[in-house]
């Protein structure tokens, strides 16, 4: 059989993203392989999902709050339940918990980080985006089934949005495993300023090397009326705050104009900008993958450019 | 806490990336290898719940080149021990056989934590974090940004989008594939990793055999990107010049 099964991402009642863009693959990948799209909500809402064929619910209370352990036994099941051809996951951080742990599970192969699916000759081929996104590595499993963890962004949401009414099945839970347990969601702090609506963001990575430097992307980003972002590894050494981090884990921006400075552009950072307006970046390395996303590229050291550009901009 | 820390190398992303001429890894012959970033994280994780309620840290890596430098830096930095998994390594390992063969060295040391890096650059067949911690029956929670010992379990922080977090208490043993450290890793100079050289051994462990990933790598390939930056060329003057003029075409000068 060849149905294709997609995991529901559920966070705080809220239906992610990346459930629609998988729904979408999904749905062309089951047509391809002559099988139906089925959708797997574990402890949550079965709304929003009518392009799939069939929904199956796991509906028991102890896995309304999404936990590491509880879940990947509910997927687990799932998948033994329900023997899929292919299951897809998001490669978010519940995915990043689920998807490798059902395959050793499972002992069904695994394809991560994918961006890009399809059918050949009947086999499920996958392109996984490794080494910072700097090669493309095409593989398919030994045989049968596989899963495969879908990164962000990678496939449209819209077709995976439809109005029609699933057939709803329910799946009994599996025996808990309560080695994980929920305590809170915590939100976000605050932020003194709120990068996701400026119209300007200049954003630094590594390449700014320490928080003193910090204050020449804050010259750029006055005389531009903009304000300052930042890759993660920035917000993880404290040299600017959480609430400034443009990424996966961060937020997502789409400014006019985005300015990368020092940042090489690895997936989780380009999730966060893609989609600006206008897309400059700046770095030493010209084969790093930001200058794949930029509409304008400078190979060179921002040191050097950044003093000048902004002296030139305040006239 | 006895807590194990698992280090990988990974190769430096800031140089150039070959591929190999059948098509299916990397030229590995002149790659440079860095420590994966996230597995700095870990041991400095490990660190801070050492020195805050005692224990242990073992550092384990799969050999691999330089690796054994890496491991002297860990006992530099105050890991107690530091254990080299020895055997056929050549090339890429898969996730899959990595985790076999870490599970099957880990079964025998006695732990309460793993950390791993939350994951690396090069794992197609996904990150060993939760597979290991499958394979040894334990649990695990990805993407972790802080940890605090609570008896018997630990209390853990799982980063989400746009900066949300879920905290989640853990019973022990676990494995935990860690993001961020709650400061930023500290620094061995290379006199004291010199030293530890001096003073310390690695212990060796014989790998185990291990099955692939049951994937066949088709080719690599470089992306072929769709729309690849208009690179502005020319001295500093010139550069700056352009891009002034780009973004006052668009009306971005003044906010
Ligand atoms: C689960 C998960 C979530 C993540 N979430 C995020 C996220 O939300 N946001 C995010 O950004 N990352 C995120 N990451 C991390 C991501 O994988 C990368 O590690 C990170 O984006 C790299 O940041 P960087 O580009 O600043 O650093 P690097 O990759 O180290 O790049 C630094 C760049 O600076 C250049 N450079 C150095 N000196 C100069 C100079 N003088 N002039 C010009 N250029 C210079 C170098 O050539 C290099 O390309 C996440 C990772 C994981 C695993
Ligand atoms: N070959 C390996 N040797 C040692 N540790 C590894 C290896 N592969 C993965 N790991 C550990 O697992 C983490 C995630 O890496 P990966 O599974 O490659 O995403 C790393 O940061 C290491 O802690």
């Amino acid at each position: 059989m060849g149905n294709v099964l997609v995991v529901v991402e559920q966070l705080n009642g809220k239906t992610g993203e990346i459930t629609f863009e998988m729904l979408g693959k999904g749905r062309e990948l089951a047509s391809a392989l002559g099988g139906e799209l089925h959708a797997l909500v574990i402890g949550g809402q079965a709304d929003e999902l009518g392009i799939a064929d069939k929904v199956w619910v796991m509906g028991d209370g102890a896995l309304a709050h999404y936990t590491s352990a509880n879940h990947k036994a509910a997927l687990v099941a799932a998948i033994s339940a329900i023997s899929p051809r292919v299951t897809l996951i998001g490669n978010t951080s519940i995915g990043m918990d689920l998807a490798a742990g059902a395959s050793a599970a499972t002992g069904i192969p695994l394809i991560a980080y994918c961006n890009a699916l399809r059918v050949e000759g009947g086999q499920v081929v996958g392109t996984s985006q490794i080494y910072g996104g700097k090669v493309l590595a095409e593989v398919a499993p030994e045989d049968g089934a596989c899963i495969v963890s879908v990164l962000a962004g990678a496939f449209p949401a819209s077709a995976g949005r439809s109005d029609k009414t699933p057939v709803l099945e329910t799946l009994a839970p599996p025996a808990l495993d309560n080695r994980v347990r929920f305590v809170r969601l915590i939100e976000p702090e605050a932020a003194d300023v709120d990068i996701t609506k400026a119209a300007v963001v200049v954003s630094v990575g590594r390449g700014i090397q320490s928080a003193d430097n910090i204050e020449l992307a804050d010259g750029l980003a006055d005389a531009l009326g903009g304000v300052v972002g930042a890759s993660r590894p920035v917000t993880d050494a404290g040299w600017l705050p959480k609430s400034r981090q443009v990424g996966k884990s961060g937020l997502r921006v789409k400014p006019k104009l985005y300015l990368a400075l020092g940042i090489s552009g690895a997936p989780e950072h380009l999730e966060g900008m893609k989609d600006s307006g206008l897309i400059i970046a700046i770095n030493q390395d010209a084969s790093a993958p930001i200058f794949d996303v930029a509409h304008y590229g400078v190979v060179g050291d921002l040191f050097e450019i950044v003093p000048a550009l902004t002296e030139k901009i305040k006239g | 806490m006895n807590i194990i820390v698992i280090v990988k190398h990974v190769p430096d992303l800031v140089e150039e990336l070959e591929i190999a001429e059948d098509g299916k890894d990397l030229n590995r012959d002149f790659l440079k290898f860095v420590v994966n970033e996230f597995d700095d994280q870990a041991l400095e994780q490990a660190l801070l719940l050492k020195e805050k309620g005692g224990g242990t840290i073992t550092a384990v890596a799969l050999d691999a080149p330089e690796i054994d430098q890496t491991l002297f830096t860990c006992l530099a930095k105050g890991a107690d021990k530091a254990v080299k998994i020895v055997g056929d390594l050549e090339g890429r390992v898969t996730s899959h056989a990595a985790a076999h063969m870490l599970a099957d060295a880990l079964k025998a040391m006695s732990h309460d934590l793993i950390l791993t890096g939350v994951q690396s650059a090069e794992d197609l067949d996904g990150q060993v974090g939760p597979l290991l911690a499958t394979y040894l029956g334990e649990p695990h929670v990805s993407v972790v940004t802080g940890v605090e010992a609570r008896g018997q379990m630990v209390v853990v922080r799982q980063e989400y989008a746009g900066g949300v977090t879920g905290e989640f208490e853990v019973d022990l043993p676990a494995v935990l594939g860690i993001q961020a450290a709650p400061q930023p890793p500290r620094y061995a100079p290379i006199s004291r990793v010199r030293a530890t050289m001096k003073e310390k051994k690695l212990v060796e462990i014989q790998a185990a055999a291990a099955d692939g990933a049951g994937l066949n790598v088709r080719q690599m390939v470089r992306p072929q990107v769709a729309s690849h930056a208009e690179m502005i060329e020319g001295n500093t003057d010139t550069v700056v010049e352009r891009i002034v003029g780009i973004m006052a075409e668009r009306g971005l000068m003044n906010g």
